[in-house]
């Protein structure tokens, strides 16, 4: 399962491009990141991608498949999407969110089966929340909910995962969990990532953005340097490999620091 | 916490097929009972004889121990009016559901949102004008359709900002447009009431089932069925639309067909309901709301279930309306406003807790 995005741009309205030919490739079992600021068109990107957004030109790819041609619910069993909008407005327990997951696998007379069941449970304990089972999603907390819209994902067993900062509203122990599990399960992801130094920690590739231009790509030692942190987010690092990772660590430093460091 | 665990649990292990006996039975009995109450009461055992009696088989062994004035009651009268009160309630309340899942609030009603006014408008214009008289006798359900679907096209489409619908526009654009439309009835109705016979400005505003008969039941029956058998074939899709445009993409559906299905079938069920009920309000409120509380909000359950508890309700608000008064009759739709103005309020106050 590979992915190819080919020159694509976007723009709600004619005149801001919201996205400025961007290209990128995710190959085989790799984990690849976006990251930049706020409003630099990540999310954007990943939905011109899952085809929410259609882009203004260019083509995205899937196995060498067009994805704008593919019938949606065969895109469905080929790309799981964890979005940042995940309310419902309805009384439903875990257990059939994560089911949700499940249907593009049927057709329209099919009822679930204990397999399905089973693929429900075993996501839910991945998330490690199989005890909610019969909770009201409504009731439970910002975390838990992300955490079971992961279990929904990983219920429809795609190869291929879109995720939007999907660790957004997690502490750290389930930060650190979610990227775990989906690094384990031998999918192939792209996911738009906050947290600079989560993305060192497991991304095998990072694509930097900034107002919907790619500024740079390559292996996090590569893209997160002092200097384009810097110029991207206008911020003072200080970076270094660390010693137990092997991976990219960035400090980020007051104003103050900057200074006199300088 | 742990009760409220312990009430999920049990509920989603809830037999489906126990309860669907459960609320045949119930319905049963409703129609029944029903039937016997009335200006002139017939005791449920009459009426149980007298449509046995209607049965072959049981011709033969049955004794004949009532009156040709009670055969006439129930057979011509009130079996009609209760049968359609059946299906009117599950209609509208299968309507809400539909409306519920496109604008993914639980405050949809085809009432609430104008739906019933527009369809009511088109219903007298037509009857006035005689504009879809090419229709046949469906010229009626036909024109009350159309007004619906207008509806909630309009109602819709202004109240949807950027794939999202905007719940205080939605039910702003909804009033409004019950507003626009319940004056043109008026107007036509004050205009020309002799051409309409029957159907004055009050039986289309306030709804009725006193003008039922057996030719008026076959068309909303078999529209009835065949809505309800689409939307189940759909559950899945309408589950995963509750999420929004976006999410339920994502999960294979293909939203913008489904919304226009939906918006198809709101307006058939309404369409056809009210032009021989006319409008019958906060049903489509109330029923489907009750049955989330009672089995949640899966739409494979949601759909039979709110269906029977909705003909349920009104068979029994008419019988009250029947009743109140007599004998004089209470017009149905005034019972329900008065039942269910507060549910909604109601419902909005909770609502914003989430």
């Amino acid at each position: 399962m590979h992915l190819r995005v080919e020159n694509i741009s976007f723009s709600y309205q004619e005149e801001k491009k919201i996205l400025d030919n961007i290209n990128l490739h995710v190959e085989k079992g790799e984990l690849v990141g976006i990251i930049g600021p706020n409003g630099s068109g990540k999310s954007t990107i990943l939905k011109n991608i899952y085809r929410v957004l259609k882009p203004d030109e260019g083509a995205v790819f899937l196995d060498d498949e067009a994805v704008y041609q593919m019938h949606v619910k065969k895109a469905a069993t080929k790309l799981g999407v964890v979005g940042q909008e995940n309310s419902i407005p309805f009384d439903f327990t875990v257990g059939d969110i994560v089911a949700m997951g499940r249907g593009p696998h049927k057709g329209l007379l099919e009822s679930d089966t204990e397999e399905d069941q089973r693929i429900v449970m075993n996501a839910l304990k991945q998330v490690d929340l199989e005890h909610l089972i019969y909770q009201d999603y409504r009731q439970l907390s910002g975390g838990e909910k992300q955490r079971v819209i992961i279990a929904r994902v990983l219920a429809q067993q795609t190869d291929f995962l879109i995720l939007d900062e999907p660790t957004n509203h997690l502490d750290i122990h389930h930060q650190l969990q979610i990227f775990d599990l989906v690094k384990n399960i031998g999918v192939t992801v792209l996911a738009a990532i906050h947290d600079l130094n989560l993305a060192a920690l497991y991304c095998d590739r990072i694509y930097l953005l900034k107002d919907g231009k790619l500024v740079t790509a390559g292996t996090p030692e590569t893209v997160l340097t002092e200097k384009n942190i810097g110029d991207v987010f206008g911020i003072h690092t200080d970076i270094m490999i660390h010693p137990i990772t092997k991976k990219v660590s960035i400090t980020y430093l007051p104003e103050s620091l900057a200074e006199t460091e300088e | 916490m742990s009760e409220r665990t312990h009430f999920q649990k049990s509920r989603d292990r809830l037999n489906m097929k126990l309860v669907i006996t459960l609320l045949i039975f119930v319905s049963a009995i409703s129609i029944l009972l029903a039937i016997g109450i009335g200006p002139v009461s017939v005791p449920p055992k009459i009426v149980a004889a007298i449509l046995g009696d209607r049965i072959p088989i049981l011709t033969a062994i049955l004794p004949k121990e009532w009156t040709e004035l009670d055969a006439h009651i129930v057979m011509q009268l009130r079996l009609p009016r209760v049968l359609l009160g059946m299906i009117v309630g599950a209609s509208l309340s299968v309507t809400g559901v539909a409306m519920q899942a496109l604008v993914r609030n639980p405050l949809a009603d085809p009432f609430i949102l104008g739906v019933s006014s527009g369809a009511s408008a088109t219903a007298t214009l037509g009857m006035l004008f005689g504009v879809f008289h090419f229709f046949g006798r469906y010229s009626l359900a036909i024109s009350a359709f159309l007004g619906a679907a207008i509806t909630i096209i309009i109602v819709y489409s202004i109240s949807r900002v950027r794939g999202r619908i905007n719940i205080t526009q939605l039910l702003l654009t909804g009033v409004v447009t019950a507003m626009i439309m319940d004056a043109i009835t008026k107007i036509i109705t004050l205009h020309a009431p002799n051409a309409l016979g029957l159907h004055n400005a009050a039986f289309w505003m306030s709804g009725s089932l006193a003008g039922a008969k057996w030719g008026y039941l076959q068309l909303p029956f078999i529209v009835m069925l065949v809505c309800i058998i689409v939307l189940m074939i759909n559950y899945r899709s309408l589950n995963a639309l509750l999420f929004g445009e976006e999410t339920a993409g994502t999960l294979g559906i293909n939203v913008n067909r489904m919304q226009k299905l939906l918006i198809l079938i709101a307006s058939l069920l309404a369409g056809v309901t009210i032009a021989v009920s006319g409008a019958i309000g906060f049903v489509g409120l109330i029923a489907p709301h009750i049955t989330r509380l009672l089995i949640g909000s899966d739409h494979r359950r949601v759909l039979p279930v709110s269906a029977f508890l909705g003909g349920i309700l009104v068979v029994w608000t008419d019988v009250v309306a029947r009743i109140i008064v007599a004998p004089e009759e209470l017009p149905i739709g005034l019972l329900t406003a008065i039942i269910g103005g507060p549910f909604f309020i109601w419902l909005l106050k909770r609502n914003t807790r989430f």
